[in-house]
């Protein structure tokens, strides 16, 4: 005999999973017409390394593999990572991150529902630490970009670099003379950049899709996105470039609309109520806009999620619900 | 479908509403009375507080109406014979609720229905003082009919310091599923407002407030016909949304009172009581019948001919689920509604007391497998008390139950918004109610 309640909404872990790695596909796709289609390969690469990570720890902690497998986390947090890497990363670094994300990040925490950072952006800021020199200067674009098929459809030489593509900087380089893109470029992903943070509009599109699904709250992504607009428009810039106080530009570019839909929402590493999401969200938004601003990185999205996450525990205690009545005159 | 303004029903913050909440099973029939049972199976502690005394004994003869269970002190309550026949038996019988066995006095039905004399004659209620209202209520052995079975005369005798400005009828309904008070506001609307009126008589109360939830116009279009020329008497309509006619909800969204959920409503001036209880006390004061009958909604996918019955006190659940035509594959068996309803472990001894509003019998009522919390707060936005279930469940699984009382454990009502929209499945009441009674344990340890 089971306790009540004794019916249920249809809502489950699995999913959910599955809505988020649907929601991420268009912004895949527009990555694959950016940059050609080897970022596919290091989506594929990531997820495959995630899930093989993720049954191996299963097995080792003597854990249920199979339902644990078809949740779909593992496959989430692999195609995160891939879409924060650099879109012509050799083989390894996909695999080793993967591995670094399930089996340090989210297992050695106790596995779903436990870890503390979220696993995609830990081991994206592990490979920045490991791997300098790859995570932080290849940058490549397609040199006929979005919408023109015939020419994404790119060779890939033995070293698994393009060929079909030319190196430029980021739209967040602050270097003097640095290229400066077009809001339309940014929005709709035509600039270097990683694999899956580029195309605003995709990503916009898988977001609405979790936001009306309910599965992601709206006002996470508002803050935060709406904080770095605000404080870009009134910080003072350090850098000389065109763009320093445009605030479309800023939230346009980099990894801002994947880190503010798809990790800054992320509920394991986020406070519980809303009130300690909006302070996690603005707290985020700070973060970022003081690291681009003032930091020697051009963009701040990855460590200012990672440093909120870990103050979510404290959000969480100063922001507990109201309890029902507690402002009632005492009897 | 017409569209309709949310933001002039009055509601509450937090709560669930089920997309199917599967009231349309039952609520366009008529509420047919059931046969009358072989045998009754009337048990001494259906209701909150001391249970009653049996006062026959096996082979005395009852007749319908006699008082078989004596009240034991104030708070407790009077159980009378709902059959007239022979007493076959006073015995343990296990309570559909609690499961506890406690004594039962089973009586034989003879089928001829013989009132006790001076019982159901019609009887002038108008010129009762408020001190004979309530001796009426309590000697027909009125307890809220609701579900918390708390004895009536009790609520209506306020402690001396609370004044009462308020009567709160509550005719949400909200739990999914039932229908039994929808189905008695449309049969007896006349009789319901009577009643609330001699309730209010009794305790002095000059205003009344009745909530009815939204998807029950017709019934807010009737009470507010009848009411119209009676200014101390409120109807409004509410959100659908459970638990709207949970006691705190319905004050809150009706009168904006709020008070912890340890207090009652009389804490902030209010008595909260449902239209079933309303009509029992317009039978027992105008007709002088004590409660022996009510309406039950017997529905569900396990049954093939869901439906409202007019049921005897006592009456064994096999029969009723016979005349709703049981299917075979049936996998839970519930009395009350699917939020907060007791699954029940045997069909075969389960009978209806005067607390069961609804018998539900699902084919496929399983949560599924449970996982970690994954933190999505979905069960903090829906606690309408303001709890986070989703800390507690953790704690009280953890055993901790320090930590479990920080969390104000003890302020939960279980009404199951929680356990509900959980995509973890975690089983987050059950644990709740675990670790309240091991807390109970270790007070009466000392």
């Amino acid at each position: 005999m089971s306790a009540s309640p004794h019916i249920y909404d249809g809502e489950n872990i699995p999913r959910i999973m599955w809505a988020v790695v649907l929601s991420l596909i268009p912004a895949g796709i527009a990555g694959a017409f950016t940059f050609g289609y080897y970022c596919l390969s290091v989506i594929f690469l990531c997820c495959i390394a995630s899930v093989v990570t993720e049954i191996f720890i299963l097995l080792l902690r003597k854990q249920p593999v199979l339902s644990t497998i078809k949740d779909g986390s593992a496959v989430v947090t692999g195609i995160l990572l891939a879409y924060t890497l650099p879109p012509s990363v050799p083989w390894y670094i996909p695999v080793v991150g993967s591995f670094f994300a399930i089996a340090i990040v989210k297992h050695s925490f106790g596995g779903l529902g436990n870890n503390i950072w979220n696993p995609a952006l830990a081991a994206r800021a592990f490979l920045q630490v490991a791997y300098p020199a790859v995570i932080n200067s290849d940058w490549r674009i397609l040199q006929h970009g979005i919408g023109n098929l015939v020419h994404s459809i790119t060779r890939v030489d033995p070293e698994g670099k393009l060929v079909d593509a030319v190196t430029r900087a980021t739209p967040l380089a602050k270097e003097a003379g640095a290229e400066t893109y077009y809001l339309t470029q940014l929005f709709m992903g035509n600039v270097p950049g990683c694999v899956g943070e580029t195309s605003v509009i995709a990503l916009l599109l898988g977001g609405v899709y979790l936001i009306y699904k309910r599965y992601i709250k709206w006002y996470v992504p508002a803050f935060y996105i709406g904080t770095v607009f605000v404080l870009v428009i009134i910080l003072p810039p350090r850098m000389v470039t065109p763009w320093a106080n445009n605030p479309f530009y800023h939230i346009f570019s980099g990894g801002l609309f994947l880190g503010a839909f798809f990790m800054a929402t992320d509920m394991v590493t986020s406070p519980l109520t809303k009130r300690g999401l909006i302070i996690f969200a603005v707290g985020t938004g700070v973060l970022t806009a003081l690291i681009r601003f003032y930091s020697g990185y051009p963009e701040g999205v990855c460590y200012s999620i990672l440093l909120m996450n870990t103050a979510t525990p404290l959000i969480d205690r100063y922001t507990k619900p109201k309890l029902y009545g507690a402002r009632a005159k005492k009897g | 479908m017409i569209t309709r303004v949310k933001t002039q029903l009055k509601t509450f913050l937090g709560g669930i509403h089920p997309a199917d909440d599967g009231k349309i099973l039952t609520l366009g029939k008529q509420t047919i009375t059931a046969p009358s049972p072989k045998a009754v199976y009337l048990l001494m502690g259906q209701h909150i507080g001391a249970p009653a005394k049996p006062i026959v004994k096996k082979g005395d003869v009852v007749k319908k109406g006699q008082l078989v269970g004596d009240a034991q002190g104030f708070v407790s309550a009077n159980v009378h014979a709902s059959v007239s026949g022979k007493v076959i038996d006073v015995a343990p019988w296990p309570h559909p609720v609690t499961g506890i066995k406690s004594p039962a006095v089973i009586v034989e039905n003879s089928g001829e229905d013989v009132w006790v004399e001076g019982l159901n004659v019609a009887s002038d209620a108008d010129h009762l003082s408020p001190e004979e209202i309530r001796h009426c209520i309590q000697s027909a052995g009125i307890v809220g009919l609701g579900g918390a079975t708390f004895p009536t005369h009790v609520k209506l005798t306020p402690p001396k310091d609370k004044i009462i400005d308020t009567v709160v009828m509550n005719g949400a309904e909200c739990e999914p599923y039932l229908t039994c008070d929808y189905r008695l506001m449309l049969d007896k609307p006349h009789e319901i407002i009577q009643g609330l009126k001699l309730m209010m008589r009794c305790i002095g109360c000059k205003k009344a407030h009745i909530g009815i939830e939204e998807n029950k116009r017709d019934v807010y279009a009737i009470f507010k016909d009848i009411v119209s020329k009676d200014p101390a008497i409120k109807v409004d309509l509410m959100e659908v949304k459970y638990p709207q006619g949970a006691e705190h909800q319905l004050i809150k969204a009706l009168l904006n009172r709020e008070f912890k959920p340890t207090q009652l409503p009389l804490e902030v001036g209010v008595i909260v009581v449902n239209v079933g209880t309303a009509f029992a006390v317009y039978e027992a004061v105008r007709f002088k019948r004590p409660l022996i009958e009510r309406v039950v909604t017997v529905t569900g996918n396990g049954v093939e001919n869901p439906q409202n019955f007019l049921v005897r006190l006592g009456t064994p659940v096999r029969q009723l689920l016979e005349e709703a035509k049981l299917t075979a594959d049936v996998n839970k068996i519930i009395f009350g509604g699917p939020m907060m309803g007791i699954a029940q472990g045997s069909i075969d001894t389960a009978v209806t007391i005067k607390g069961t509003g609804g018998i539900l019998v699902l084919r496929d009522a399983q949560r599924g497998e449970s996982h970690a919390c994954i933190r999505c707060g979905r069960c903090v936005d829906s606690c309408p008390y303001g709890l986070n279930p989703s800390e507690l469940s953790i704690v009280c699984e953890a055993k901790d139950f320090d930590l479990a009382l920080d969390n104000n454990v003890m302020e939960c009502k279980e009404c199951g918004c929680c356990s509900y929209v959980c995509p973890a499945k975690r089983p987050i009441v059950h644990l709740i109610k675990f670790a309240k009674s091991e807390i109970a344990k270790r007070k009466t340890r000392g």
